[in-house]
């Protein structure tokens, strides 16, 4: 159905601004100054959205614990981001004499750049990607692997037993998980028929009637989502696995020596962190910048992208509200003993959908197995524990 | 050969030599991701797209962290007694100049085999896809079968000790 | 099955964070200072002096017993007997304390004073907000600011004040009632011991 001219305006309004300010500099800049424009764009408006976040965590949090948030500062609280900032700014940057000065600066850096670069291949909305790589999933998971080694670099240079714990916790958390993560990936690119984020989410935008295509609407995409959403939470240092910052165990983890504005990018590097794979989480699973009924496609492309991320978001926050923090062992038990298990037959489930062709049988085989094979493996998952004094047979 | 070039091989080398001139162990593996990660910069600047960000994302996320656990958990990370250089460096730098020099006539040579001016063919993931389960499927089998073995060992020195009971 | 405590505590802070802007027992937040959780009658913080009527140093019922002061167990209470009397509540002469002193930094809301006072004169005040910025003479109260009057102590311990004031009411009628019956006495004595009045045509 056609959407009129107004409406497809209004969806590529950010091409056309780009468009029109980039056309008063001569041609031949043309190219490098489109590139720049976005990525001041981007540089803008995601912590602009994070200090938003920083305030509709506190004020969710504090609504599902039975309490107002902060209200104080600006109406109903809004402007506390804005009084946050300048408390990390004027705080006295206090780096540990036996540290390792350089590292120790460099790993707030590094991880906020590795995760900058990660929104480059995100499509937020109808032809609105920084870069539309060919292998733009690929690139969007070097990025994420390299938040790991900052955190690593963070914890080590603090001379801080309790931040090496935390950071060796942390990047043992995220390795195990971002195996998860990958091959949750994978059945997607295995449907799609591409690494390219702007080809899966084209893949999505068609619809059958009024539903679209989106994959979480098919068995292997909703359970290829769910464990895409645990590795997720897993890899950005979220409750329920937030060990390495927890408040009550490690001080603060590896960021227990960071004051100041380092703190404060540690802060914005594990929420962008949140943003980006949420961005990502949304373009394989949950179709992307398209609309969720094919009546509803004269709504602004961009806007969806941006609702479907927020609501991402808030269920990040509302997870962090409800569930208790899990320990260490817990956490690698359930990434390598259920989580990849799962992943890997979901491989194969996804295999049977695609060579099974159209119909309803291979809906029903789908669900079946997948169900099957939860149920069973939870139960498994779910025996109760025996402890003990463990022995290492190589290590003695 | 352009700046971008030159400029990457740059990085890659003072990685590279910063990994085995500086003191301190961890330091010598962080020079050492700047390396790969220069290297990774260079197969993208030859467009290899996937070659990239797979050393990128293997490399970097995989193998560096392993050294950085393996110099934490033993006692790499303390300082040596004896000073870092090896009594025997002259032997050791011959060694290397004769393995570069081998290496370096093997590059050329089969550079020289090549055509000049011909048009780089564009390899997408598609392609590398396609070749490695049609032609280069029996090493990605085997491949396949040494992580295997890997991962098998890995859980067994992790495994838990049945108790005996006296 | 796994993961389905995790879905009803998602559904219970689901209901929490909706419910919050809806019902007042989903939000139990005291928007202090704005709002404020009303006191419980008996609650009490530092003593103060119980005048009455309208003259707070006419009023004051404190006879500067010392009594208090004794028995403070940290000793936060310091009196000066005055050297001249003046009438109490039921007319009787009584001294009355030239100074009393509270230092409400040390007072720990014991409430010992107010129990061993036999003259009502101390009770306790349900006052909270009293910080300040000088930290010796502020929190030093003299017999001025300690003097509340009788209303003030009926609106805040009402129960309390109408018991005192009971007492103490019964107390006067005593007096007086003794007072009374004393005059009474006195009057008969003084009519019996008028001479009797002289006959006519008697004694020659």
């Amino acid at each position: 159905m056609a959407t009129s001219p107004f409406f497809t305006d209004l969806d590529q309004i950010f091409i056309i601004l780009r468009d029109w300010l980039v056309g008063f500099l001569p041609a031949s800049w043309r190219p490098a100054a489109c590139v720049v424009l976005e990525v001041i764009i981007i540089i803008c408006v995601f912590p602009g959205l994070f200090a938003l976040t920083t305030v509709f965590e506190r004020k969710g949090l504090g609504r599902m614990q039975n309490r107002l948030g902060p209200n104080r500062v600006g109406p109903y609280g809004l402007f506390q981001p804005i009084a946050d900032g300048i408390k990390a700014l004027i705080k006295e940057d206090i780096v540990p004499f036996s540290a390792n000065a350089v590292v120790h600066f460099l790993a707030p850096l590094s991880l906020v750049v590795a995760v900058f670069m990660e929104f480059a291949v995100l499509p937020m909305g109808r032809n609105m990607v920084l870069v539309d790589l060919d292998a733009g999933l690929l690139f969007f998971f070097s990025m994420s692997v390299s938040t790991e080694l900052s955190v690593f670099m963070a914890g080590w240079s603090s001379r801080n037993k309790y931040s090496l714990l935390g950071a060796m916790r942390a990047v043992a958390q995220m390795i195990s998980y971002e195996v998860v993560l990958l091959l949750s990936s994978v059945s997607v690119v295995m449907i799609a028929g591409s690494l390219s984020l702007s080809t899966i989410v084209a893949a999505q935008s068609s619809y059958s009637g009024i539903f679209p295509h989106w994959y979480i609407f098919t068995p292997w995409g909703l359970a290829g989502f769910v464990m895409y959403a645990i590795a997720a939470t897993a890899e950005t240092n979220r409750s329920p696995f937030d060990l390495p910052e927890g408040e009550s165990e490690l001080v603060a983890g590896y960021h227990t020596e960071y004051s100041g504005f380092k703190f404060a990018l540690f802060f914005l590097g594990e929420y962008l962190a949140m943003f980006s794979i949420s961005g990502l989480g949304t373009t394989l699973f949950l179709g992307g910048w398209s609309a969720p009924l094919s009546f509803l496609t004269f709504i602004p492309s961009w806007i969806w992208f941006f609702s479907k991320v927020m609501l991402s978001i808030f269920v990040f926050i509302w997870m962090r509200g409800t569930l208790p923090r899990l320990r260490q062992d817990q956490l690698m038990n359930f990434a390598w003993k259920f989580c990849l298990p799962y992943t890997l037959l979901n491989l194969i489930v996804t295999a049977f959908w695609h060579f099974m062709g159209e119909g309803w049988m291979r809906w029903v085989v789908c669900t079946a197995i997948l169900a099957a094979i939860y149920v069973f493996m939870g139960r498994v998952e779910m025996r109760s524990e025996h402890f003990g004094p463990r022995r290492y047979r190589y290590a003695e | 050969m352009n700046v971008v070039f030159y400029l990457l091989a740059a990085i890659t080398l003072a990685g590279g030599l910063a990994a085995v001139l500086l003191k301190h162990l961890v330091h010598c593996a962080l020079a050492t991701t700047v390396a790969f990660a220069g290297l990774a910069l260079l197969f993208l600047q030859l467009d290899a797209q996937f070659a990239g960000f797979a050393q990128i994302l293997v490399y970097i996320g995989a193998v560096a962290i392993l050294i950085v656990f393996t110099i934490l958990l033993t006692r790499g990370s303390e300082l040596p007694k004896g000073g870092v250089f090896s009594r025997t460096w002259f032997v050791g730098l011959v060694i290397a100049a004769g393995v570069f020099a081998v290496l370096a006539w093997a590059v050329l040579e089969s550079v020289r085999g090549i055509p000049q001016q011909t048009a780089v063919p564009a390899v997408t993931v598609h392609d590398i896809g396609n070749a490695l389960v049609g032609r280069y499927v029996l090493p990605l089998e085997i491949v396949g079968l040494l992580l295997t073995a890997a991962t098998i060992g890995a859980v067994i020195v992790a495994m838990h000790e049945k108790e005996r009971r006296q | 099955m796994l993961g389905e405590g995790i879905l009803k505590g998602m559904a219970e802070t689901a209901r929490n964070f909706f419910g919050s802007y809806v019902s007042k027992e989903r939000l139990t937040t005291v928007e202090y200072p704005e709002e404020r959780i009303p006191t419980v009658e008996a609650a009490r913080v530092f003593p103060f002096l119980v005048y009455d009527g309208a003259d707070w140093e006419a009023g004051l019922r404190c006879v500067a017993c010392q009594i208090c002061e004794k028995e403070c167990p940290p000793k936060c209470i310091y009196i000066d007997k005055s050297k001249d009397k003046k009438p109490d509540y039921v007319g009787k002469q009584q001294f009355y304390p030239a100074r009393f002193d509270i230092d409400i930094s040390v007072c720990m809301s014991c409430q010992i004073c107010v129990e061993v006072c036999p003259f009502e004169a101390i009770k306790m005040d349900t006052e909270y907000e009293l910080a300040t910025d000088d930290r010796f003479g502020g929190l030093l109260y003299d017999r001025k600011q300690l003097a509340r009057s009788n209303e003030y102590y009926h609106s805040i311990h009402p129960t309390e004040a109408s018991e005192v004031d009971a007492r103490l009411g019964e107390e006067k009628a005593k007096v007086e009632a003794k007072a009374r019956a004393a005059a009474e006495a006195a009057a008969a004595k003084a009519a019996a011991a008028v001479p009797p009045a002289p006959t006519i045509g008697g004694g020659s």
